[in-house]
């Protein structure tokens, strides 16, 4: 990377310390997303929109303020609301940011089998490459999060580019952008850990959310987009946030072991066939000795 | 192939004389199974390894290979269907063909002298058939989950998991009997790649590999032990 050409590690002839030893950039990007001050206002959504070039469509209305059940192919970011009974009969309107969470082992780009449909950039974003897509759809099989949505127009899979076309000119996502209350926030991973684990002891320490903590699954290796929870240990209360997210046990298998074993048996089975031949040769058929033909 | 090679069930036979083994019908019905076999298997080789993925563009590339799978499926699933109509009594596994089954070895070994006699169809070609059966049975079933996976609810994501792995699986096995069937007919047994061509085949090779069956078309009795 070109940035690494300002970091000095040896200086020839130097007497003393090397100036700017120890200087680390880091290039992991991460979004915050802090549950605890959203106030569901909907500017990310809007602002996704715009920058993305998508035009509002027909909402759903479930009975909440949700503008539909679940993100769409043209639709990336979507407030999740959950009105939630706390067991002292107290209510919460709890409401989470939805979009993808651009995982360190991203389940999409693991089943997809399209080459380059699916990159992912040394910054951590995972961005889907349409020209690339077959439509296929493993990537909705792979993902944990219900992310990758499928176009029936275009026959291809969309999700949030974490809006990357901003991000490599040095622009923080859209939805940061338009948020008004400053509960998202953008900045390197390890900056955006740090703010997220102060949030938490501040809720932890002064507002009663004794479970308050942060949300950055290590089953997925960490996700680079992370949430502040009020309750750290029932995730799913945020509309359905995975407790434990993985890659399936079923696209694991079948893009490990089954691939090997299937791999081998295959060209086992050609050498073995031509093994075969080579050892035992053709089947003749044999003349019909003369009694049997005048039976 | 003309009608007088045919000799009628009965009239003096001769090695080389011709008998009739499938008809037009069934012909037609193996290979439009075949090309829909061979374009499944392209396409989803292409899908299988990024190695292969070059294959995709062999079968109209990768969104074309995506979108006509399926229905080359379909297409395979009705030729099977038909051949099951046809040919599922004469597939029937009987105490013959357990026996015939003990002595694989002996076949494998090319020693057919030291086999039971077979009728229409020997034992292996019976599991052949029955797997390839049961396979696309399973094939279709999981095939429609990932044709139409993005249909499915997010509670029903456990269907698509099984799918995936199921799809896969099967047809890892169906590629090691379509291996298995290719080479024994078209490369190993002589004269049985012609009679899925001809329709037809020598008397003597129904007597060396389908003895039964040769006494069966050919009127005759079989001999005393």
């Amino acid at each position: 990377m070109s940035q690494a050409s300002t970091e000095i590690i040896r200086i020839s002839g130097h007497a003393g310390t090397v100036p700017g030893a120890g200087m680390n950039r880091e290039f992991q990007v991460c979004k915050l997303v802090d549950t605890t001050t959203c106030i569901g206002c909907k500017a990310c959504e809007v602002a996704c929109l715009e920058w993305n070039g998508y035009t509002f469509s027909e909402t759903k209305f479930d009975n909440t303020y949700q503008t539909m059940p679940e993100t769409a192919w043209n639709y990336w970011n979507l407030i999740k609301f959950n009105e939630h009974e706390r067991d002292d009969g107290s209510l919460m309107l709890l409401m989470r940011k939805d979009q993808c969470m651009h995982c360190e082992d991203p389940g999409c780009l693991a089943a997809c089998p399209a080459d380059a449909a699916i990159v992912q950039y040394a910054n951590g974003i995972v961005d889907f490459q349409e020209a690339n897509c077959i439509g296929c759809g493993y990537c909705i099989t792979g993902c944990p999060f219900n992310i990758p949505k499928f176009s029936p127009a275009a026959r291809k899979v969309f999700k949030c580019t974490l809006c990357n076309d901003r991000v490599s000119q040095g622009l923080e996502p859209a939805c940061i952008k338009a948020c008004p209350t400053g509960c998202l926030h953008f900045g390197t991973k390890s900056e955006m850990k740090e703010l997220a684990e102060t949030r938490a002891e501040q809720l932890r320490d002064n507002s009663g959310f004794a479970d308050a903590g942060v949300y950055d699954p290590p089953g997925v290796g960490g996700t680079h987009v992370i949430y502040v929870l009020h309750d750290a240990k029932n995730p799913e209360l945020y509309g359905g946030l995975p407790k434990d997210p993985h890659i399936p046990y079923s696209v694991r298998l079948w893009k490990g072991p089954l691939k090997w074993l299937g791999n081998v048996a295959m060209i086992g089975g050609l050498v073995g066939l031509a093994w075969h031949y080579m050892r035992y040769g053709p089947k003749k058929e044999e003349p019909i000795p003369p009694d049997e033909r005048r039976q | 192939m003309s009608s007088e090679a045919i000799p009628q069930p009965g009239a003096a036979s001769q090695s080389g004389q011709l008998i009739p083994r499938y008809s037009l019908g069934e012909r037609a019905n193996h290979w439009l199974g075949a090309l829909a076999y061979i374009y499944l298997l392209i396409t989803g080789l292409a899908f299988w390894s990024p190695y292969l993925y070059w294959m995709a563009a062999v079968a109209g590339g990768g969104p074309v290979a995506r979108s006509w799978h399926p229905w080359f499926g379909l297409v395979f699933t009705a030729s099977l269907c038909w051949t099951f109509k046809e040919w599922r009594r004469d597939m029937k596994i009987d105490d013959s063909d357990r026996a015939w089954g003990k002595a694989i070895p002996d076949y494998i070994q090319n020693e057919d002298d030291k086999l039971p006699p077979v009728g229409q169809f020997n034992f292996g070609q019976k599991l052949f058939f029955w797997g390839m059966f049961y396979g696309v049975i399973l094939l279709l079933l999981s095939g429609i989950v990932l044709w139409y996976t993005e249909t499915l609810p997010w509670s029903q994501r456990y269907v698509r998991y099984t799918a995936v792995l199921l799809h896969a699986s099967v047809a890892l096995i169906t590629i090691g009997l379509f291996l298995i069937h290719v080479y024994m007919s078209a490369i190993l047994e002589e004269g049985s790649f012609g009679s899925m061509i001809h329709g037809t085949v020598t008397r003597a090779w129904a007597w060396t590999f389908h003895r039964t069956w040769y006494y069966e078309v050919t009127g005759k009795s079989q001999p005393k032990q």
